[in-house]
């Protein structure tokens, strides 16, 4: 065992954990934060999406204890109290969800996409972006359709 | 994931006095080694993570030649606006590698050290001629890729940084697999001041290899048709479900002439 401790959704953690522990393991069992999905554990899906000093990592393939003071964001920690994200609001107006279990890593990742590439998405750009996202559900289109306008929320919200 | 202890060294010398043990590991992104350490296919004793040394990433321009930290992410290679402007093919293939979140924490030395033979970067080593650079030494990438998932590294041997000549004119054409993402077929073609260099990925039984009747057409006329009517043998091209070997023959032809039209 050995002990690390990070910011999780601006909060101060610090736990005992077996070096093994992976990130989504950590922020699923040892947080209780199970917003963070696990679909494939083979690094491929892209549900356990969740940013990593404010970049987008697969927290299926991240040791925590690799992480000692790293600034962690998941899907919980969008929202502002009961008024959703941006982004989370978009997926919800476009339906752009079925069962709901890739969401919260869409979501991680559209914001990404958002921070890295500005809040005038093409259609072309945003599949091309969801490379590391699969959904088994919706055929992508509705997704599309609500990162792009959730990114341009995002830029009138600024 | 069996158990293992972990280090966290903080210089290139601490993690290499570590990774010397016969059991130890060294852990760059964990994008390749966390999956295989999952699939029970590696199971090292010890992991000694890399991301906490500092001055093994970043990427600089000087003298006619690039250097890439071993640690610099894929997505760092791929936005750095130097390396943009000194050799744009090297940028471009870096954004092909995977998906957004893979080329944020993989890096360019994790992959050169895995040699994969669907992966990308050890085809710009060999056509751009690098020079692998170690803890101990420097590697020319002719004599680094030994053959699958094999290179020259000994046990504990870091790989610091890459160095890349600047060609005069290069591009990479990749056929991707849609699935894993990865090259059913990769090739780099690089023009330099010393003649044409091919190399391909992807392709081979033993993973990255130059083609030198490519080589030898394109160094004496730098266009698509001068290899068009080259048919190239299909010894030692892999043949699985994606693609047998005469279609790789065939598409390693076609992504060449796709990179000499595309070199820039
Ligand atoms: C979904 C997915 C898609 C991918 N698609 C592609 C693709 O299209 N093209 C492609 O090329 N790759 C692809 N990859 C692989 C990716 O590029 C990895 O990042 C890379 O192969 C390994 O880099 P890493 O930094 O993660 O290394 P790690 O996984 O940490 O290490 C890999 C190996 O290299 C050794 N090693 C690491 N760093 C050093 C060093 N500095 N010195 C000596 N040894 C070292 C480790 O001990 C280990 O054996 C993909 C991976 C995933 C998960
Ligand atoms: S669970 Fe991490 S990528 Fe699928
Ligand atoms: S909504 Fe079901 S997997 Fe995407």
């Amino acid at each position: 065992m050995a002990t690390v401790s990070m910011s999780v959704n601006g909060k101060l953690v610090s736990r005992d954990i077996d070096p093994r522990t992976l990130l989504v393991d950590f922020l699923r069992e040892h947080l209780r934060l199970t917003g963070t999905h696990v679909g494939c554990d083979t690094t491929q899906c892209g549900c356990c999406t969740v940013h990593v000093d404010g970049k987008a990592m697969k927290s299926c393939t991240l040791l925590a204890i690799g992480l000692e003071g790293a600034q962690i964001t998941t899907i919980e920690g969008l929202a502002k109290g009961q008024e959703l994200h941006p982004m989370q609001a978009a997926f919800r107006e476009h339906h752009g969800l079925q069962c709901g279990f890739c969401t919260p890593g869409m979501i991680m990742a559209a914001v990404d996409m958002v921070n890295r590439k500005g809040n005038h998405l093409d259609d072309q750009t945003i599949r091309e972006e969801l490379e590391g996202n699969i959904c088994r559900c919706t055929g992508y289109h509705n997704i599309v359709k609500a990162i792009h306008s959730g990114a341009e929320a995002m830029g009138a919200a600024k | 994931m069996y158990p293992f202890t972990y280090h966290r060294p903080d210089s290139v010398s601490a993690a290499a006095k570590l990774a010397g043990d016969a059991e130890a590991k060294v852990m760059a992104g964990g994008m390749t080694l966390l999956p295989t350490m999952k699939q029970r296919l590696a199971s090292p004793g010890a992991i000694v993570d890399l991301n906490g040394v500092s001055g093994l990433s970043g990427v600089t321009v000087a003298g006619g030649k690039v250097t890439i930290g071993a640690m610099t992410r894929h997505a760092d290679v791929h936005t750095s606006a130097e390396l943009r402007k000194a050799i744009p093919a090297l940028a471009d293939l870096a954004g092909w590698i995977g998906d957004p979140m893979v080329r944020h924490r993989g890096t360019i030395g994790g992959s050169v050290a895995n040699n994969d033979p669907a992966a990308d970067y050890p085809a710009a080593c060999m056509a751009l001629g690098a020079t692998i650079v170690t803890d101990r030494r420097e590697i020319a990438a002719e004599d680094f890729f030994t053959g699958l998932f094999d290179t020259a590294l000994e046990q504990g041997e870091l790989i610091t940084k890459i160095v890349f000549p600047v060609p005069q004119k290069a591009a990479y054409q990749k056929f991707r697999n849609p699935a894993s993402r990865y090259a059913i077929v990769g090739v780099f073609v690089a023009q330099t001041s010393a003649g044409v260099r091919v190399a391909v990925t992807g392709a081979g039984e033993s993973g990255v290899f130059r083609v030198k009747s490519f080589e030898d057409a394109l160094s004496k006329d730098f266009s698509a048709k001068a290899i068009e009517a080259i048919k190239l043998p299909t010894d030692g091209l892999n043949s699985d479900i994606h693609a047998d070997a005469v279609y790789r023959a065939h598409l390693i032809n076609v992504m060449a002439r796709r990179a000499v039209d595309a070199a820039k």
